[in-house]
């Protein structure tokens, strides 16, 4: 038994190393002063950090990306708060299909999602480049955001709410200022998941991209294929802090325990 | 509240998805059989090519070498979070949880630095004279498998977590006093009532390296394709919509036939599940 605790304990320190070390390495090298990626660098400077800001292109595209986000998420919210709340208060046949429903842009390749969208959608309708791009937006957020919004519900005893309309409440109302504030959490775990699926999705949006709207994966993406410098480097350890701040919101309103229970 | 209420509330979420998914989905799907004499005139066309079947077949491996790695690298590291790590265990679940949050293309990025020409890799292996050149480590398939791992490993350790963690302790000390061996206790105790979230985590995996774009494009460039990095080309780059809509198909026919399949695969482990 001791021995096989040891081999266990150094599987998971290799383990970690994988999972750690790249990012480690890609951070380091965003404040190398050179222009090559060599771990661990020489000379340290925060050149590279300037650099993003300098020139137009990774400030412009993160700001497409954050306008994109937020339009997509208000109307995910809109149409998924209200079909959350239904399902989780229903108990109709529909339910379950429904829900799968909902669920199927996870499960549908986003490269499929986004050549249908493109096909289908945005050429065969002629839609706008920045239509057709926040409406894919507000595809892939759906799912994230009726999930969460579901299982915050979930925590809401119909009572308190029965209780409000036989004291003489709406339904709207009795939503309103009895369900609402308590899934205030809820909603903001869920639009801050939603916000990160967005700002990270590159196969749905790499379809839709069209002159002059590019986010910031895809504007990365085409930069890293041609430029091997630490620019990159340094955005992604901006992005690493983002993510950490993100991370800090979802543990004190949902708790990181979400992730473990699919 | 009644039915009908429910129904108007779910009414515009349904509506958007038939709009933007089901209903573009479909038309592609149609577009796949554009002669209903010969209703897989275009399939063939397709899979008739070396280059397209090769592809295909990539594809499948890399996903299944993909799954099987994450597999044996979470299972250890998904029970020591659940039973031994006590004070430790935010902070390794936060560790897993980090990268997933993360832009693929920071995390492909990373292996591009580190298996590249110059890269971290190279450079040790030079130091310490096990090779006398760079050794071409980008663009291959076993850059694409390493950067899907890396990728993938959380989905895999994150669910084993939550379903090791329901084993009751009992359980197993009391298969230890009757004498089991550890690889016994595994394969008969741990490995069925973990079987729902090795389900989770398979698919999870298995689907994610199936039709994960931005890791094969980076990593693997045009000598390692795979169906998602293909289906781009075809349509973006040579505008053979035709075939961009057969991989479409393919595409999401492997993915339900993958989830059926470990489906069963697990109720086979633990008819529970």
């Amino acid at each position: 038994m001791k021995r096989s605790g040891l081999v266990l304990i150094v599987s998971i320190l290799l383990v970690y190393i994988f999972l750690i070390g790249p990012l480690v390495i890609i951070g380091f090298s965003g404040f190398n002063e050179s222009e090559f990626l060599d771990f661990p660098p020489k000379v340290y400077s925060f050149r590279w950090f300037f650099r993003i800001f300098e020139s137009d292109m990774f400030v412009s595209a993160f700001q497409t990306s954050l306008l994109i986000s937020v339009l997509g998420a208000t109307g995910a919210l809109l149409v998924g708060l209200p079909a959350a709340y239904s399902l989780s208060r229903t108990r109709a046949k529909w339910r379950r299909s429904v829900l799968s429903l909902f669920m199927s842009p996870v499960i549908v390749p986003g490269v499929v999602l986004g050549f249908a969208l493109l096909k289908h959608v945005v050429i065969a309708l002629d839609i706008e480049v920045w239509t057709g791009m926040v409406m894919g937006h507000m595809l892939i957020m759906l799912p994230y955001v009726i999930r969460v919004i579901v299982s915050s519900l979930s925590n809401v005893p119909i009572e308190i709410e029965e209780a409000a309309v036989s004291l003489g409440c709406s339904n709207t109302h009795a939503f309103l200022i009895v369900v609402l504030p308590n899934i205030r959490s809820g909603i903001l775990a869920a639009c801050l998941l939603a916000f990160i699926t967005s700002l990270n999705d590159v196969p749905v949006t790499i379809f839709l991209t069209g002159p002059g709207v590019t986010t910031l994966p895809i504007q990365m993406l085409s930069y890293v294929e041609y430029y091997f410098d630490p620019t990159v480097s340094a955005l992604s350890v901006l992005l690493m802090l983002l993510t950490v701040a993100i991370m800090i919101v979802i543990e004190s309103t949902m708790g990181l325990s979400f992730f473990t229970k699919k | 509240m009644n039915n009908r209420l429910h129904i108007l509330l779910v009414l515009p979420g349904v509506l958007l998805v038939v709009a933007l998914l089901v209903a573009p989905l479909y038309f592609v799907f149609l577009d796949t059989i554009p002669d209903l004499e010969h209703p897989f005139s275009l399939y063939e066309a397709f899979l008739e090519k070396g280059f397209h079947q090769k592809i295909i077949i990539r594809t499948i491996r890399v996903a299944l070498i993909t799954t099987m790695i994450c597999v044996i690298l979470a299972y250890p590291c998904a029970f020591f979070i659940a039973r031994y790590a006590r004070r430790f265990k935010a902070v390794l679940i936060v560790i897993a949880v980090f990268p997933l949050l993360l832009s693929p293309v920071v995390r492909s990025f990373a292996w591009m630095a580190i298996l590249g020409k110059n890269g971290f890799v190279n450079d040790l292996l030079l130091f310490f004279r096990i090779i006398q050149e760079p050794v071409q480590m980008l663009y291959t398939e076993g850059a694409v498998i390493v950067g899907l791992t890396y990728l993938f490993l959380p989905l895999m350790i994150l669910p084993l977590v939550g379903v090791i963690e329901n084993i009751e302790e009992d359980l197993l000390d009391s298969a230890k006093s009757l004498g089991a061996k550890d690889i016994i206790v595994f394969f008969q105790i741990i490995l069925p009532l973990s079987a729902s979230g090795l389900l989770v985590g398979c698919i999870l995996v298995f689907t994610g390296s199936l039709t994960a774009y931005t890791t094969p494009r980076l990593l693997g460039g045009d000598q390692a394709m795979t169906l998602s990095t293909l289906i781009y080309q075809n349509a973006m780059t040579l505008f053979e919509w035709d075939a961009a809509s057969v991989i479409a198909i393919i595409m999401i026919t492997l993915t339900i036939l993958v989830m059926k399949i470990i489906g069963s695969l697990a109720t086979r482990m633990n008819p529970d599940v």
